[in-house]
């Protein structure tokens, strides 16, 4: 045992690549939330006169919600006056090219391996770049617009298509929705939009990177997707964060809408920062994600590995209100030293014969917990509907949490319900049959745990599913108990 | 009688008449009965009755209930009925010592406490307090979270008789122990009965407490039942509930088991307006096992609540959960088991599932599979659920000529049968297998099993039972 | 001397297993270790190969004229010990494919040799399956994930066939495989049979024997090996029983 956990004190957590802090001018809203503040936001955006409506009426929504404390989580009481709500890397002048761009600016992308440039990127990936609140590059949207796909930042959207912003934002999480949401609608600066056409199937993926850069601020962008019938796409969105002792909130809103047989793809890698070892600084991750399969036979696919972030909060969810629709969540959370995860899925099942699944894989190492909390909910009118999920725990060392809160309710009698869940470690005999072939324990231990997440990991496209099996290794070398 | 329109104001017509019972009543307890009660109390009023907000009692809405009056009875009631004809045990070749209560009081052979030569102790609770002072000092209200409920404090405040049983070391009781209480009175009455039964180290006990109602009556029954379980120790524990569809049963049972000790406890629950069965496990010593079983069977509008607390406090214990059940017409159905397996239980054994069946579209089933788990060589897993019975079994049946109506009946006992073949005695597993078939067949309701046959008096009643033993 | 094992002690959980055991082998040899069940066998492979929990009190095992007690598993399997197991474990997930490779390369990092490009080594699996008529589709399944006893022993001789070790242990190898599996895996650890490395086939029938022809036979009793042979004595333990060795130990 002893060298084992030598092994376990060695390595408490491979280091957060991503901690940097770039210096550009950014220019900022003063500390603090009251009305003034979202005039302030809305007017800096020149946004029409909806949009501030929206925000004043959220704003008066969560002035009088209470933040929630259901979640297997614990943190000092956030001071909602003491962040800053608007911070942007202030721009000369409107962008017409690349090379416009702030080159302090492209070098963080650069060295978060997120390339602008699109003539260097190997594979037709689209990337909307979001720094602290607002988004500096959209690439590809010439390639895009030919098929009619509109792929660019919130507030351009809200410029130039003002009426599907109208159409669609907070239809499917509405300010109402939750604390959090509620917050993120009087506040969000910007974010990604996407909407494809009927019948068009995006021939390249779509990718958000969002970075926070800024002290004391918070991060709060939206994004929403639209996909009209028969339509496909597939969105991925990676996340990183500087390294600072003091917490910041994040606080995310993303809407999915899946008209007539469109199918979403959406897939995250989150990597904020997640403290250090000692628990000090990281990102409070506090997210809304939802998605409406409100057409028949549509489909939207969640796929989550999550590894950073000091607290995540997030419940991707699937309305399926169109009949024969499918949801899928397929989750991957590991959480180390003194991280906090309370993540899972919500399948509301509205429509007839819909269907869902949830694959859940928890590891938890250090001195953190990791729970996941879901809800499937079969409705009375969702005749024929079914529903599987299965949540796997691993833990890795005697100081971690690992818990699984699921809700489940059927109202009615044609539907199938199947939940299972199992906890387990790392087996001494895995360990030396690894070993007796030369494997190193290290190593042995990143086999294993990427064989148990690979389920999730095989839903990811290619290029994320690479970086996420590395994050998974890198975080955990040595954690074994 | 008092109606009421609001839970708050029963809360205060009971803490109102806690009160006034206080320098009544009450005033005769020993102080540490007296002292409990006044932190029960406490603790009730400032926690109030559960409401829909509080997680625990999510899907299960006592407002009707409480919107109701009751009367509490204080003092025993002399009342004009034949006892020998209200409790009857219709288990055939049961061997078995029967405890009978009435509207929460002890009544017959066993009113008084009965000391055997092997020093087993069988009685009412409200003598043992007197008699046995030390007893009651090292166990009563001792169990683990059991002030956390503000029902079970509510029953500390106000509880005065049950069953008591304590079992000294070494001594295995042969016989069954049966606690069979009944409700009867034509007025809504609440009933706060307390059980409390201690089981030395090396001993066994087997116990079978049943609830039943003899008329369709509004009651409230807010009982609840301290199991202490010695090192090395064996209990045997069945629920039996057959109540009438205006009753409302919030039965709680403290589980605290020591070393190596073993325990199984089924609730078998076949008729009932709202029944709320609150298990809390603790196991405390190395070594100690837990068999947690439930049957369910609901129909019209009656609900079910099932809650299962199994706390893993130490390494190498083990628990095993298996609650099963089905749902017709508008009933509904709830069922959270939480393990818990705290840091340095290594080791630890911990399964549990829940599978349901419902009958129809109006019917509902929630199921809430808990795990929270803190060491981490442990194998823990759970299973949930929900569904309608197997259509292709049924196709299967029919197509051998089976009638669609028996071969859904076989399906469902089938069913139900993985639950009642874990009851260890056999009188009881048959009686009980005899009863769920009945159930199933639509021919069971409470008037089966009372012998006052009020609904039906052509029947004939059967005495199948030595009627000299109650 | 390429394994030399000097009065070895072992205890479990301090209950003494091995006691006093001492037993050389010499490349190009075949060593039959036999004996009833619970007397150590298996512990032995344990033991030379370094799984945790077996606690060695006295003695040595030297491999290449190196103690190699204080080494880690994985450099005693990379100094060319190998171990075919009784129970090959299963690890979900986990490609056979990965699983091999990852193995191979820290093989070869030991030896200070670059990485196996992914064709070459694409192409050694297919040449190594061959040998124990592994079909392709096994190692694209998990590790033993959902194998069948006769598939996991395979398995474990294509490992073996792969990493190409010096001194090879077969613990238990025959047991729960039918007449075809048997003659599969023997057949393989013939092909692999050099004059540069050795085998310890652990058995507790003469069975495996008629296909691996041993050079020497020894009988692990009460956690010693109380006699020595040639093939005869397979044959005449097959004969006799194991009882006979008991009696012969007890009158003692």
């Amino acid at each position: 045992m002893s060298k084992k956990n030598n092994i376990l004190d060695e390595v408490t957590q491979g280091e957060y690549k991503y901690g940097f802090v770039t210096d550009i001018e950014t220019e900022t809203a003063p500390k603090g939330l009251t009305e003034d503040t979202i005039r302030f936001i809305s007017g800096k955006k020149k946004e029409p006169e909806f949009m501030l409506e929206f925000r004043l009426k959220a704003f008066r929504h969560w002035q009088k919600l209470k933040e929630p404390t259901w979640a297997h989580i614990s943190h000092p009481p956030i001071d909602y006056q003491d962040i800053i709500y608007y911070a942007a890397p202030k721009k000369k002048k409107e962008l017409e090219s690349l090379d416009q761009v702030d080159p302090d600016l492209l070098e963080t992308f650069k060295k978060l391996g997120i390339s602008l440039e699109e003539q260097k990127r190997l594979s037709g990936v689209a990337v909307d770049a979001v720094i602290d609140s607002v988004s500096v590059k959209t690439t590809f949207q010439d390639t895009l617009s030919k098929h009619g796909i509109i792929f660019c930042s919130f507030s351009e959207a809200v410029t130039n298509h003002p009426d599907l912003v109208k159409k669609h934002m907070g239809s499917v999480v509405p300010y109402t929705d939750n604390y959090f949401a509620a917050l993120n609608s009087s506040v969000f600066s910007d974010g990604s939009f996407c909407y494809i056409p009927k019948g068009v199937r995006c021939p390249i993926e779509l990718s958000t990177y969002f970075r926070i850069n800024a002290a004391n601020t918070g991060q709060f962008e939206r994004t929403l997707i639209i996909a009209e019938d028969d339509s496909y796409v597939s969105y991925m969105e990676g996340c990183t964060a500087p390294m600072r002792d003091e917490n910041q909130l994040h606080a995310a809103i993303v809407e999915i809408v899946a008209m007539n047989n469109a199918e979403v793809k959406y897939s995250t890698v989150q990597n904020w920062y997640p403290g250090n070892k000692d628990g000090v600084g990281g990102i409070y991750n506090f997210v809304t994600k939802r998605g409406m399969c409100k057409g028949t036979n549509s489909k939207i696919a969640w796929t989550q590995v999550e590894t950073g972030s000091a607290i995540t909060w997030k419940y991707p969810s699937c309305i399926l209100l169109g009949n024969n629709s499918i949801g899928e969540f397929y989750s991957v959370a590991v959480t180390n030293n003194h991280q906090q995860a309370d993540t899972g899925s919500k399948m509301i099942h509205i429509g007839k014969n819909t269907k869902s699944t949830i694959i859940s894989k928890g590891i938890s190492a250090g001195f953190s917990n990791n729970s996941y909390r879901g809800l499937v909910k079969i409705t009375k009118r969702a005749g024929n509907s079914r529903n599987f999920s299965q949540c796997d725990s691993l833990l890795l060392g005697d100081k971690c949490g690992a818990h699984t809160f699921p809700y489940i309710k059927a109202d009615n009698k044609s539907s199938v319900i199947e939940h299972e869940a199992t906890t387990s470690k790392i087996s001494d005999d895995q360990l030396f049959y690894c070993n007796q072939r030369g494997i190193s324990t290290e190593n042995a231990i990143g086999l294993i745990v990427n064989g148990y997440a690979k389920e999730v990991l095989s839903q990811l496209p290619m290029e994320f599913a690479v970086e996420a099996q590395k994050l998974l290794q890198i975080m955990l070398e040595g954690s074994v108990g | 009688m008092m109606e009421y329109t609001k839970p708050n104001v029963l809360k205060k017509h009971l803490t109102d008449l806690f009160e006034e019972s206080k320098v009544s009543v009450f005033s005769k307890d020993k102080d540490y009965i007296s002292a409990l009660r006044t932190e029960a109390i406490a603790q009730f009023d400032k926690k109030g009755f559960p409401s829909g907000k509080d997680e625990s009692w999510r899907g299960t809405d006592l407002k009707k209930v409480l919107s109701k009056g009751y009367q509490q009875f204080l003092h025993p009631q002399n009342q004009d009925i034949d006892l020998s004809k209200l409790f009857i045990c219709e288990v055939h070749n049961f061997d078995t010592d029967i405890l009978s209560l009435l509207n929460g009081w002890m009544v017959n052979g066993y009113a008084r406490l009965k000391t055997f030569e092997n020093g087993t102790i069988i009685g009412s609770l409200a003598e043992a307090m007197e008699e046995y002072p030390e007893l009651i000092n090292e166990y009563y209200n001792k169990s683990d979270k059991i002030n956390e409920h503000s029902f079970s404090s509510l029953n500390t405040a106000f509880a005065i008789d049950g069953v008591f049983i304590y079992v000294p070391d070494g001594v295995q009781v042969d016989r069954a122990i049966q606690m069979v209480s009944i409700i009867n009175h034509d007025e809504n009455l609440l009933v706060q009965n307390r059980n409390l039964i201690i089981l030395g180290n090396n001993s066994s006990l087997t116990f079978v407490q049943c609830d039943d109602s003899t008329n369709k009556l509004t009651s409230l029954n807010n009982s609840v039942t301290e199991f202490f379980i010695g090192e090395n120790s064996n209990l045997d524990h069945t629920k039996l509930q057959n109540l009438n569809n205006k009753s409302t049963l919030i039965n709680s049972t403290y589980i605290n088991q020591d070393a190596n000790s073993n325990v199984s406890t089924n609730a078998i629950s076949l008729n009932g307006g709202l029944i709320r069965n609150n298990i809390n496990v603790a196991l405390n010593g190395q070594g100690s096992n837990a068999n947690v079983y439930g049957l369910y069977l609901m129909d019209d509008k009656q609900h079910i609540d099932n809650r299962v607390y199994i706390d893993h406090k130490v390494a190498n214990c083990t628990s095993s959960e298996l609650f099963k059940g089905i749902l017709d017409d508008e009933a509904s159905g709830i069922f959270n088991g939480h393990i818990m397996v705290r840091k340095d239980a290594q080791n630890t054994n911990a399964f549990q599932n829940n599978n349901n069946i419902l009958l129809k579209d109006t019917a509902t089933i929630d199921t809430l599979p808990f795990l929270e788990i803190y060491a981490d060589d442990v194998k823990c897993s759970h299973g949930a659920t929900i569904g309608q019975l197997d259509l292709e079994a049924m196709f299967y049946l029919r197509s051998r000529g089976i009638s669609e109506d028996n071969a859904r009946m076989l399906l469902m006992y089938a069913f139900a049968t993985e639950v009642i073949n874990n009851i260890s005695i056999d009188p009881l597993r048959e009686r009980i297998d005899d009863m769920v078939k009945k159930r199933l067949r639509g021919e069971l309701s409470i008037c089966d099993t009372c012998v006052l046959h009020c609904g039906s008096p052509e029947k004939e009643v059967h005495f199948d039972i030595d009627l000299s033993k109650i | 001397m390429l394994l030399n094992i000097k009065n070895l002690h072992l205890e479990i959980g301090g209950k003494e297993i091995i006691k006093g055991l001492n037993l050389g082998i010499n490349k190009g040899e075949v060593h039959a270790i036999m004996g009833p069940n619970g007397t150590g066998k298996s512990t032995l492979a344990a033991a030379i190969t370094g799984r945790e929990g077996y606690d060695v009190t006295k003695g040595e095992i030297v491999y290449k004229g190196i103690d190699i007690l204080e080494m880690p598993p994985e450099d005693r399997a990379k100094e060319g010990i190998f171990l075919s197991f009784q129970y090959p474990v299963e690890i979900p997930g986990v490609s056979m494919t990965n699983f091999m490779r990852t193995a191979m390369n820290e093989h070869l990092e030991y030896q200070g040799k670059n990485p196996i490009p992914a064709t070459d080594f694409l192409k050694r699996m297919d040449e190594k399956k061959k040998i124990v008529e592994i079909h392709s589709k096994l190692t694209n399944r998990s590790v033993n994930e959902g194998f069948s006893g006769g598939e996991k022993k395979k398995n474990e001789i294509f490992q073996m066939a792969m990493l190409e070790p010096t001194l090879s242990i077969l613990d238990e190898t025959d047991s729960g495989l039918d007449i075809d599996a048997l003659r599969i895996v023997a057949n393989g650890v013939n092909t692999l049979k050099t004059s540069e490395n050795a085998f310890i086939i652990i058995t507790h029938y003469q069975r495996l024997l008629d296909y691996i022809e041993p050079d020497f036979v020894h009988v692990l009793y009460d956690g010693q090996i109380v006699k020595s042979g040639g093939k005869d004595l397979a044959i005449e333990l097959e004969e006799k029983g194991y009882d006979w060795i008991k009696q012969e130990n007890e009158n003692y």
